[in-house]
């Protein structure tokens, strides 16, 4: 088991290398003379061509792309991911103080997203083929089809113009929180519950339920104790992902809804070509995005105690 | 799932082939008669459905020219938001355009864009997958240390730095799109690559002499087009929703172009006295969507009715 863990951890090594080599070849496909750009939009009056040339030395941009790569990584390991071209400010901290925004945002649609597709999925599939079940099918059908940068509106629309309940944008109060949370929620629902339906028919059909009915369970004890349990398993393992492609599918939420987290400061520095900021967007969420799947196979090999004992020696 | 896998060569059971993954089942299941397969799909109503809202947005975006009431770009300024009308039938957009024309226009230019981008995607994700699963070895390995590399990310918002870098326009746009889109091509296609290799009708190829070229091109590949037919209808949606995304975040066409996204973002500070303006794109996008995710649906239960 410990082996198995380290391994894993281990995998993580090549995968941040082979992010930061692609968060670094990124960065040099946008266009323009690196030294240029930098001078013009790092000085406030046009840079002339002693203050290019000393940029070009100061980050030694006429060395090859490879020297170049490793002396960036070695600052990016530091914590050096460059100065905001915006801002001016360090990238790490722009980055910093936004990601709890966004974590809020994720863990808030998550929480939409479990509320809705647990009792719904087990519904659907205790009545199989019945119009909870339709109904069921019918809505993931929607959450897959639906736009989330449509759904923001049809939201805001209803519930912040027309009703009047919620904000329309920004992180006022506390009402501010909901529609972000779930249009991101309810997309990221009709994949959580189509699983849960699936897996819960399966567990339905093992020997223990029949079991469990036989000594004479009452249905609800049998669906909600036994079943559920069970049927959560692969539920759990893709929460992990889920959550990730949340802090992901963030960035469109983010803006729609001025919610100061990484996504709306990538869409910004896209915006104003804040090429340093993109990289480092590029480097950090890729880094949080794999730990983040590693959380998840890793809790998936703790939770079903039938892997943890089988494969406890294997590496 | 698959007990004979160790079995010696020339001694392998049948259904060994046959249950050597489920993608290789579904393809069994194809050659085992076309017909049946057209059959199933046909008589799948929600697959019906979706074929039915793919063909009907299909043939309008390609019959805007004929079928719109007016030039897309053509200010009214007189007609401003204009409520539906005879001349104008969905009524017109803040600046005077028909909103009927620009839609229909916009549609041609995001199914189009969509399209390409699968294609595009496509060749480069079976090209790599194909190598991949039938060179193996250290090639095998690397290309694939690339494609998990690329899906570590969530597609569309690599697909969004990746675009980011290279600056607004629809070739950006494209660009950033496919180059992370094709992964997810690649790993599958190398699949169904690796489980068409030993397979008795490649061996048999390789026994009368034919070159790896001729092998993959003529013996392997023509085996993977059912499911990459199915996986590029399951994928066209997620495409859509892609391409207009970008655009919606005003990083592809540049105005007066209409595209779904692009004109859901001009709506946007109407969205109050002129919901319309972005009711109608939405709509159409989702229907869209949708209706290639019950095509691909059903195609994918027709080739694999076990499903």
């Amino acid at each position: 088991m410990k082996r198995h863990v380290l391994i894993r951890v281990l995998t993580l090594v090549p995968l941040w290398l082979g992010i930061s080599v692609l968060a670094f070849v990124l960065s040099n496909l946008a266009p323009g003379d690196p030294a240029t750009v930098m001078a013009y939009r790092l000085s406030d009056a046009p840079p002339g061509e002693e203050q290019i040339a000393a940029i070009r030395r100061e980050y030694h941009l006429d060395d090859s792309l490879p020297v170049r790569y490793a002396r960036w990584l070695g600052a990016a390991v530091r914590g050096d991911l460059g100065i905001s071209y915006r801002t001016r400010e360090p990238v790490l901290n722009e980055l910093a103080a936004r990601f709890p925004a966004t974590l809020k945002i994720a863990c808030a649609a998550l929480l939409v997203a479990l509320c809705v597709s647990l009792p719904l999925g087990v519904l659907a599939a205790v009545r199989r083929n019945q119009w909870p079940d339709h109904a069921a099918r019918a809505g993931t059908l929607l959450g897959a089809s639906l736009p989330s940068y449509w759904l923001a509106y049809l939201l805001i629309l209803v519930f912040a113009l027309w009703l009047g309940w919620l904000p329309v944008a920004g992180r006022e109060g506390a009402g501010a929180i909901v529609l972000p949370a779930l249009t991101l929620g309810l997309g990221a629902a009709a994949s959580l519950l189509r699983l849960t339906r699936s897996s819960m028919l399966e567990v339905l059909g093992e020997d223990y339920i029949r079991a469990a009915r036989a000594k004479g369970l009452g249905e609800r004890a049998v669906v909600w104790r036994h079943a559920l349990r069970n049927a959560l398993i692969p539920v759990v393992s893709v929460t992990g992902i889920t959550f990730g492609h949340l802090l992901g599918g963030a960035v469109i939420v983010e803006h729609i809804f001025a919610w100061p987290g990484v996504g709306s400061l990538l869409v910004n520095a896209i915006y104003d070509r804040d090429y340093p900021v993109i990289q480092g967007f590029v480097l950090f969420m890729g880094a949080v995005f794999t730990l983040l799947s590693l959380v998840a196979d890793l809790s998936y090999v703790w939770i079903d105690p039938r892997i943890r004992f089988a494969r406890g020696g294997r590496g | 799932m698959n007990g004979g896998r160790e079995t010696l060569e020339g001694t392998r059971p049948r259904e060994t082939f046959e249950s050597a993954g489920h993608n290789a089942a579904m393809l069994s299941r194809l050659s085992s008669g076309r017909s049946d397969v057209l059959l199933r799909l046909m008589r799948d109503r929600s697959a019906l459905a979706g074929l039915i809202v793919v063909a009907l947005l299909v043939t309008l975006a390609l019959a805007a020219p004929v079928v719109a009431p007016h030039d897309p770009a053509v200010q009214q300024p007189a007609a401003r938001l204009a409520a539906p009308s005879a001349t104008f039938p969905l009524g017109t957009d803040n600046l005077g355009r028909c909103l009927l024309s620009r839609l229909l226009y916009g549609s041609r230019v995001s199914l189009t864009a969509a399209l390409a981008a699968s294609l595009l995607a496509l060749g480069l994700g079976v090209g790599v997958g194909a190598v991949s699963g039938y060179v193996g070895g250290w090639v095998d390995a690397a290309l694939m240390r690339v494609v998990d590399l690329i899906l570590a990310f969530p597609l569309l918002v690599l697909a969004l730095a990746i675009t980011g870098f290279l600056g607004v326009g629809m070739k950006s746009v494209l660009i950033g799109i496919v180059s992370v889109w094709w992964a997810s091509y690649a790993r599958i296609v190398r699949a169904l690559v690796l489980s068409m290799r030993e397979r008795p009708f490649v061996e048999a190829a390789r026994s009368i002499g034919a070159g790896h070229a001729r092998i993959v091109t003529r013996h392997v590949l023509p085996n993977v087009v059912a499911p990459v037919i199915v996986l590029a209808t399951l994928e066209i949606g997620g495409l859509i929703l892609a391409v207009s995304g970008l655009n919606f975040l005003g990083l592809g066409v540049r105005p007066p172009t209409p595209e779904w996204g692009a004109m859901l973002n001009d709506g946007r500070p109407f969205l109050r006295s002129a919901p319309q303006l972005m009711i109608y794109p939405g709509l159409l996008m989702s229907l869209a969507v949708l209706g290639f995710n019950l095509l691909g649906d059903g195609l994918r239960d027709a080739l694999d009715p076990r499903l």
